[in-house]
């Protein structure tokens, strides 16, 4: 029995076929341009208000479109762009240290383990530098230094110091940014904002994306929208892992049902889990919390040598603590990849060696950092970040070492777009985390920012021309029988949520289905977990859809049938998040399959049958399509950290 | 550990609302405020209950969602937000009231759940520079002082959460507006349209319903990113500067 078919191969991308530096000129070029006077004539859905989706509605308003435009949250300032801490890639060279275009580029490609696109990695570079000046000229408030310049720092992965930042808080200061300019488009009158609305189905008339079906949250009225074009900026997966630093909100509802209405959905088993975050302190844990990466500059990591002990980490000799990073990967010690620091972290857990409660954590020790430097050095440097770590675990890490455990942060897979961000539904566009197309199998520190910022910004308000200058859109009646089908479906498949009536509550799923994706597809996979899991999953959706229970009604704010509704859809994602797991018979980036790794425990790459993105199309079984990648300017390598 | 909790329930905008009394045990210590609302969540449910509505998302302190009154303080009894007070603030046994923002400007839409709506429209009636994509000139262009770039980012952290106006005894929402005006003020990028901001801002707190200042300082106090009191001093500098340049 086979999980999915074969499709045909995906052949072009529609990058233009020039030298690599000048194809995005070359397309701004070409695409077709719309009189700023028609533009009001279109109206423009976009879903999400992060920093792609906020950027993106303020750009194409700016433009003169007519912007729609959605968020669940209360207010678009709320998106979880929020939450990112250590900063934004740019190759302003500023530092002088030998940074460009071609070295980000280059970077991005390499920490990405080669598995995505180089016209779209080498476009991502080129707008980076504008997006520093455009944040600057709205008055996001950078680092800087006593000159009154802007600060950089450095980032793993990296050798020149390209990070521009804002104390802990970057994602939060380029939010807000993009916020206000969203926020005078709307006083403007240019958007139309929806909030605590969720988008629940996608409309497609003539095989062009032409709506959506959405939910008012406070009212639970099924509303739909019709435009011209639907942009989609609703962020990643990774709440399919129940655990993980993303908001509780967060959910794949929108990228799966424009996957079910045909948009293929690329390499959803790439998914990235950072090293260091706190681990969880017991059953009621409900979230997970980051602690940024740059801490691995100072702080040491080790777990006692031998098995069960269970002194205070103080009373631990020297000679008793195993710096396995150090050990293991002499010249990059604490600072290897995360995907390279995660696995050991797991390693080491594995073999009974974990400290704190479950044995799932080790130890980022200080103490070093603090001798050598002094309190107050780590305190400029860090104060923000042990404060909140102080505040979660009631543990003073100036005096006793952090514990820390890996979990899920970032998906790289999502929706399938070509060089126009456009997937494989005409008209529907797809920027940000939700898309798949800039970091290949594992995403750089400080890049989320940047991607999502560059399409929003810069890549989709020139590309989403072409598409409404160059194409014939009739008015859709709201009476389409297209539309009301849709809207029907939407219905019907909440009124059969609410009617089950069972005895679990959708909480419970979820967590099941979580540790299940955890355990089975997390930081190391292997086919025969990738079974078990696979094997489980259906029965687990059955049960959900036979037992789930939801109090209260459809046409009143519910927060449980909010719920229901997007883990409904990650028992479907599972699934095919698995298949894709299983179908990489290769191990990269944050991908790794036990089959598939050197005599040292290494990840082992496979180019001649792997250097693909796989793109899988909506069926009863799953179809794959292939897209080739080629490497013209970055040759592929094996990664050595030791 | 164990909690009576007494929670605010409210069905709708329209209907009346009480306060419902809840004990809730096999809590931790290591679990924050809406972990055990999770717990309490979770029973209601197994028992045929409705759980108790509230906002959250992303549960780090930063987003802004999240915001109850905990024993009539804003955020309770440490300064951060719910979702960072963690329950070894409490001691076993501990009788909890939990409320929702009280504020003309919030009206209730459910149990915990209020309409921070206006706040949003306070900043789309100024709180903004007008810079349109593309527009931009080099990020060096305008060096800018550090200190006036550290002051600014202070009260740029503001998370919108709406504590301030909870806190304050007439329902101001001087310290969100205030935060604003002096993050942009303060850097070079906001002069052009310095004076018509402070005006519009004010205007639209005052039309939103939010009460007026009388310097009591509870914003101060419950805010959970450390907003300066000495920001609404400068919003009134602002606004006095303004309305005499008359502009607006």
């Amino acid at each position: 029995m086979t999980d999915y078919l074969t499709g045909d191969p995906i052949a072009d991308t529609k990058a233009p076929a020039v030298p690599l530096e000048n194809r995005w000129d070359e397309r701004k070029f070409t695409a077709k341009l719309v009189n700023p006077a028609n533009r009001r004539k279109h109206r423009v859905i976009v879903v999400g208000t992060g920093l792609a989706g906020g950027s993106a509605g303020a750009t194409l308003a700016e433009q003169g479109y007519h912007v729609v435009q959605f968020c669940f949250q209360d207010s678009p300032r709320r998106a979880h762009s929020v939450a990112a801490q250590g900063g934004i890639n740019a190759a302003k060279n500023y530092r002088n240290d030998g940074d460009s275009v071609y070295r980000l580029f280059y970077d991005t490609v390499k920490g990405g383990d080669f598995r995505s696109r180089e016209s779209n990695v080498y476009r991502l570079a080129q707008v980076s530098a504008q997006i520093i000046d455009q944040a600057v000229a709205q008055g996001v408030p950078f680092a800087r230094e006593y000159g009154g310049l802007l600060d950089t720092r450095s980032f793993g992965g990296v050798q020149v110091q390209r990070t521009f930042y804002a104390r802990g808080q970057t994602g939060q200061q380029l939010l807000i940014g993009a916020y206000q300019a969203l926020s005078r488009q709307i006083d403007a009158g240019n958007v139309e904002l929806h909030p605590r609305t969720e988008m629940l189905d996608l409309v497609v008339v003539d095989g062009r994306a032409r709506g959506i079906v959405a939910r008012d949250l406070v009212t639970g009225e099924i509303e739909t929208h019709l435009a011209d074009a639907v942009v989609l900026a609703t962020g990643g997966y990774g709440n399919v892992f129940y655990l993980s630093t993303n908001a509780k909100g967060s959910n794949a509802t929108a990228i799966w049902r424009a996957h079910k209405r045909g948009a293929y959905f690329a390499n959803p088993c790439f998914t990235q889990i950072h090293p260091t975050c706190i681990p969880r302190s017991g059953e009621h844990q409900s979230k997970l919390t980051l602690m940024s990466e740059s801490l691995r500059n100072d702080g040491r990591i080790w777990v006692p040598k031998v098995k069960g002990d269970t002194r205070p980490p103080e009373e631990i000799p020297e000679d008793e603590r195993d710096y396995y990073l150090e050990r293991l990967y002499p010249s990059f010690g604490n600072l290897v990849p995360r995907d390279i620091a995660s696995r050991a972290a797991k390693n080491v857990c594995d073999a009974g060696l974990g400290v704190g409660p479950g044995g799932l954590g080790v130890y980022l020790d200080f103490a070093d950092a603090i001798e050598r430097m002094g309190r107050p050095a780590i305190e400029a440097r860090y104060g923000n970040l042990f404060d909140m770590y102080q505040r979660i675990t009631a543990e003073d890490p100036y005096r006793t070492p952090m514990r820390i455990y890996p979990a899920i942060h970032y998906t790289m897979g999502g929706l399938w777009v070509d060089y126009d961000l456009q997937s494989t539904v005409p008209g529907l566009f797809v920027i940000g985390e939700a898309n798949f197309s800039d970091h290949g199998a594992n995403r750089l520190g400080a890049s989320a920012l940047m991607q999502g910022l560059a399409d929003g910004y810069f890549v989709l308000p020139a590309t989403l021309n072409d598409y409404l200058g160059g194409t014939r859109l009739d008015e859709v009646s709201p009476r389409h029988d297209e539309v009301t089908r849709v809207e029907t479906e939407v219905r019907e498949r909440i009124s059969r949520l609410l009617s089950v009536r069972g005895t679990r509550s959708v909480d419970s799923f979820h967590r099941e289905l979580g540790l299940l994706m955890w355990d089975h597809c997390g930081m190391s996979r292997s086919r025969e977990g990738l079974r078990k899991a696979l094997d489980r999953i259906p029965g687990l959706r059955a049960e959900f859809w036979r037992d789930v229970r939801i109090p209260g009604g459809a046409a009143e704010l519910n927060q449980e049938l909010e719920k229901a509704n997007r883990v409904a859809d990650f028992l479907e994602l599972a699934e095919l998040l698995l298949i894709d797991a299983l179908a990489r018979e290769e191990s990269c980036g944050g991908h790794f399959r036990e089959e598939h790794q050197t005599a040292d425990g290494e990840a082992r790459r496979d180019d001649e049958h792997f250097s693909y993105v796989a793109a899988w199309e909506y069926g009863e079984k799953p179809v794959l399509h292939r897209e080739d990648l080629s490497f013209e300017h970055v040759h592929p390598t094996q990664r050595s950290y030791t | 550990m164990k909690l009576t909790v007494r929670i605010w329930r409210q069905a709708g905008p329209a209907t009346e609302g009480r306060l419902v009394s809840y004990p809730v045990d096999d809590l931790s210590p290591d679990m924050s405020f809406l972990e055990m609302l999770d717990v309490l969540n979770q029973e209601l449910i197994a028992n045929g209950e409705e759980p108790v509505a509230f906002d959250h998302d992303c549960r780090e302190g930063i987003c802004g969602s999240c915001g109850v009154v905990i024993n009539g303080q804003a955020h309770g009894p440490e300064r951060t937000t719910s979702c960072q007070l963690h329950l070894r603030s409490f001691s076993d046994g501990d009788v909890v009231d939990v409320e929702p923002w009280r504020a003309k400007g919030f009206p209730v839409i459910k149990d915990l759940v209020v309409d921070r709506s206006a706040l949003d429209r306070i900043v789309q009636a100024g709180g903004y520079v007008s810079a349109p994509t593309g527009s931009a000139p080099d990020a060096h262009a305008t060096p800018v002082p550090k200190p006036d770039a550290d002051l600014a980012f202070d009260n740029a952290t503001c998370i919108g959460c709406g504590a301030c106006v909870a806190a304050c005894p007439n329902g101001s929402a001087m310290l969100f507006t205030a935060a604003k005006v002096t993050h942009l003020s303060l850097l070079p990028q906001g002069q052009p349209e310095r004076a018509q901001r402070v005006l519009d801002m004010v205007d639209t707190m005052d039309a939103e319903g939010f009460g007026g200042c009388t310097n009591t300082g509870e914003c101060v106090a419950s805010c959970p990113k450390g907003i300066p009191f000495a920001s609404i001093a400068s919003l009134n500098r602002e606004f006095r500067k303004a309305s005499r340049s008359g502009r607006g």
